[in-house]
């Protein structure tokens, strides 16, 4: 009898999850950022349905705070696994007045995608999205079930969910409710990057190590190159010149950088096994305060 | 920070805690991470800041799996947090569970995937009608492995006395159990890490091995393995393409049934039966994304192809001919009510959930409620409220395909769901159809 690896059993937990949420739905939608956990679950989705085409689209909240080279990236994977590709704008929601942009250096759009995502579910009536979270990436997250029911003003309780046993999952929703759907929630960040390097499945190179003007802020590596965020007069005469690769992916003005010349996959997963702070340590938005994350996922963030 | 296990080679395994509340289980699961270095640099620092800035005396270690921000305030867990990480030999996934009896149906998510359940007592309260409650949950799961974690060992001076009485009467209560996993008993300070990574000096008359070294050695064999063959349809692969792909040649007439195996193994050429028209066929090909697969194994994700158009979808089931599975619309089975605010009664009507079918259901009996504390069945009150757990019989609308759950975690287990509020109402573990159910009945002593 043939033993099953750790990435084995993800792998078909995470199929079970996308094919459960294909058919018990009438609409979902595969929530892809263009980081390595969507691309992840994306490549999952296509060897879910083969030989068939993915049977829902990918959704891409675009806060318009985009390096290029993950939008680059996101036109040539949706055209490589032959998927279709839907774009919520939140530059649309701002200039719909739906909301309003943070103000100061510090401002940021992550916060306003939730509105721009909750808008796009209901003008296309989604009924799931697919969302690349896993449950070891931060600890409000850590107690999310893989089927997460969301009230009609897209609201996670988290004090009271429902109960998930076994591998059944209960999709079961009034008219207006929907759900997000994790099938990653048992994975990792070693998991991924160790199946990414198993399946070989092309990255952005922002994940890889480059030469970047950075700015140091509060204690953050952040971008100074693309103009995406704006610098302080007294600022500009710190910007280095750094080797540098991105750990997560997502809106530009709150994704740190490390310093790092790991340049392949096989580097990356000696650093990430080496590693002593975790990946969402770079993240500005997680630091706002102790619950950050779990407030957020309760107004609807992915 | 996660050790590099070798991703052909590693084994995983899936454990939970249980027992009374504040008896120490996040203290315990925050203490086997930080011992064994799975900690990040960021995360313990956010524990120390909270802890000192709540005024707590030490590092609060449960800070690490308490997420919520009402868990935070009130010291308490209220629902699981899922936790992972890996030594060189083995990698885990840990479900911390609130010990609260209010959120016993968070005890039970958690443990109905877990191989293996830590159940700690308090040592300076021994054994406690919560112990007994959650043991008497993972033996009805079927989780094949207890470690019996008796903590708190430096409020009672570690002593050896406390220690053997707290075990032998725990084994007592076991002894009466229906299905009796195989227990490991270790004393422990969670608090100070006492037997949790390294041998403690504090209790030299305690030879056995500490609570990770027996996690990373501990043979668990999930039974679907070797079980009969089961694949549940979960969905049907139909490209409608007249395109001619790579590795399946020409589309036109792919039709792939979807699913993951729930026990066994299947081979192309292997005869089976399709539910539900319950016709012959035979495999033609397995298949996953990189191509034509030799075997399909448990718990792994394929699509088949058979030799006939057998009418089947979501919802069906295919076996092996020589291994036939239960196929009724009326059966017995236990179940643990998760709803405050309904009490499950006669004629109770509900959707069941069971592998990938969705039928309606109705409670046509309830047979018995058991006792906690003395594993009494009791037939005086025939109505289930919050936590209770017990024997009923069900009709279905449509007949369902099944194996008791005793022989298949998967195939053995359903869910109740609220016609009106859609929740999760109840876990369900078949006993047997109901043809044979009447010698059961008997047994109940009135
Ligand atoms: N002295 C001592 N105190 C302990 C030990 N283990 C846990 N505690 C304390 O017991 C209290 C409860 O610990 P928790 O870990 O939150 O208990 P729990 O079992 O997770 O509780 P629930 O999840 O709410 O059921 C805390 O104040 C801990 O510091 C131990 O080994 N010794
Ligand atoms: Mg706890």
């Amino acid at each position: 009898m043939s033993a099953m690896t750790h990435l084995q059993f993800l792998e078909s937990e995470a199929i079970y999850i996308l094919r459960e949420t294909a058919a018990q739905f009438q609409k979902p939608a595969l929530l892809f950022s263009g980081g390595k956990d969507s691309i992840v679950m994306a490549w999952l989705a296509r060897k879910a349905f083969y030989p068939s085409k993915l049977p829902f689209p990918l959704l891409h909240v675009d806060t318009g705070h985009n390096f290029p080279e993950a939008m680059t990236y996101r036109d040539w994977f949706v055209n490589e696994i032959g998927a279709k590709l839907t774009v919520g704008s939140v530059q649309k929601s701002i200039d719909d007045g739906k909301v309003q942009e943070e103000k100061g250096h510090n401002a940021s759009r992550n916060k306003l995608q939730t509105v721009t995502l909750l808008d796009t579910i209901e003008e296309n009536q989604y009924d799931a999205c697919l969302g690349g979270g896993r449950r070891d990436e931060e600890k409000a997250r850590a107690k999310e079930r893989f089927f997460s029911h969301r009230d009609e003003f897209g609201q996670w309780d988290p004090k009271n969910q429902r109960p998930e046993l076994w591998n059944i999952f209960n999709g079961r929703k009034h008219f207006g409710e929907h759900f997000r759907v994790f099938p990653l929630s048992n994975w990792t960040e070693m998991d991924i990057w160790q199946y990414i390097r198993q399946e070989n499945i092309p990255l952005p190179s922002l994940y890889f190590s480059h030469q970047r003007k950075i700015i140091e802020r509060h204690g953050q590596l952040l971008d100074a190159s693309t103009g995406i965020i704006p610098l302080l007069d007294e600022e500009i005469p710190k910007v280095k010149e750094m080797t540098i690769r991105f750990r997560t992916v997502g809106d530009a003005t709150c994704t740190g950088a490390v310093e790092s010349t790991a340049s392949t996959i096989d580097d990356i997963v000696a650093e990430v096994a080496a590693a002593r702070q975790t990946e969402r340590g770079t993240r500005a938005d997680d630091k706002r305060s102790e619950t950050a994350m779990e407030d957020r996922k309760k107004e609807g963030y992915f | 920070m996660d050790v590099l296990v070798n991703p052909t080679e590693s084994s995983l395994l899936r454990f939970t805690t249980a027992g009374s509340v504040d008896d120490g289980k996040s203290t315990l699961i925050g203490r086997l991470l930080y011992d064994s270095k799975s900690i990040f640099e960021d995360q313990l620092l956010a524990v120390e800041e909270s802890s000192k800035r709540r005024g707590d005396a030490h590092v609060n270690l449960a800070l690490l799996t308490d997420g919520l921000r009402a868990e935070r305030e009130q010291g308490i867990t209220i629902d699981v947090a899922y936790r992972y990480f890996a030594t060189p030999k083995r990698k885990f996934i840990i479900a911390d569970t609130p010990g609260h009896i209010q959120y016993t149906r968070n005890m039970v998510t958690g443990a109905s995937t877990a191989d293996l359940a830590i159940i700690l007592i308090d040592a300076r309260l021994g054994v406690i009608e919560q112990t007994m409650r959650h043991t008497y949950l993972a033996s009805l799961l079927r989780i094949g492995h207890v470690v019996l974690a008796v903590n708190k060992m430096d409020l009672v001076n570690f002593d050896q006395a406390v220690y053997d009485r707290i075990v032998s009467e725990y084994m007592a209560f076991t002894a009466g159990l229906e299905y009796v996993p195989q227990i490991r008993p270790i004393p422990i300070s969670a608090l100070n890490g006492d037997n949790v990574v390294d041998h403690s000096t504090q209790t030299p008359w305690y030879e056995g091995p500490s609570l990770l070294e027996y996690l990373e050695t501990v043979q668990v064999k999930p039974e679907s393995v070797t079980g009969a063959a089961r694949f549940p349809v979960q969905w049907v692969i139909r490209p409608i393409s007249d395109q001619t792909d790579a590795k399946l040649g020409n589309l036109h007439d792919y039709r792939g049934f979807a699913g993951r195996v729930a026990g066994g193994t299947f081979r192309p050429g292997d005869e089976v039966v399709v539910h539900p028209s319950a016709m012959k066929s035979r495999i033609v090909g397995i298949h996953t994304f990189s191509g034509e697969e030799k075997e399909a194994i448990s718990q792994l994700s394929y699509s088949m192809t058979l030799a006939d158009e057998i009418d089947t979808s979501r919802g069906g089931m295919i076996v092996k001919a020589e291994e036939p599975i239960q196929s009724a619309h009326e059966f017995d089975a236990m179940i643990c009510w998760f709803a405050d605010k309904k009490t499950l009664k006669p004629r109770g009507k509900f959707h069941l959930r069971h592998t990938t079918n969705d039928v309606r259901a109705v409670v046509t009996e309830v047979l018995y409620k058991v006792n906690i504390s003395t594993l009494e069945k009791s037939q005086d009150v025939l109505e289930f409220g919050l936590n209770d757990i017990g024997c009923i019989r069900i009709r279905t609308s449509a007949p369902i395909f099944f194996d008791a759950y005793s022989e298949n975690r998967i195939t053995g287990s359903f869910v109740l769901v609220d016609e009106q509020t859609n929740n999760t109402v109840a876990a369900g573990m078949i006993l047997k159809p109901i043809a044979d159910a009447f010698e059961e009945d008997a047994e109940v002593s009135i």
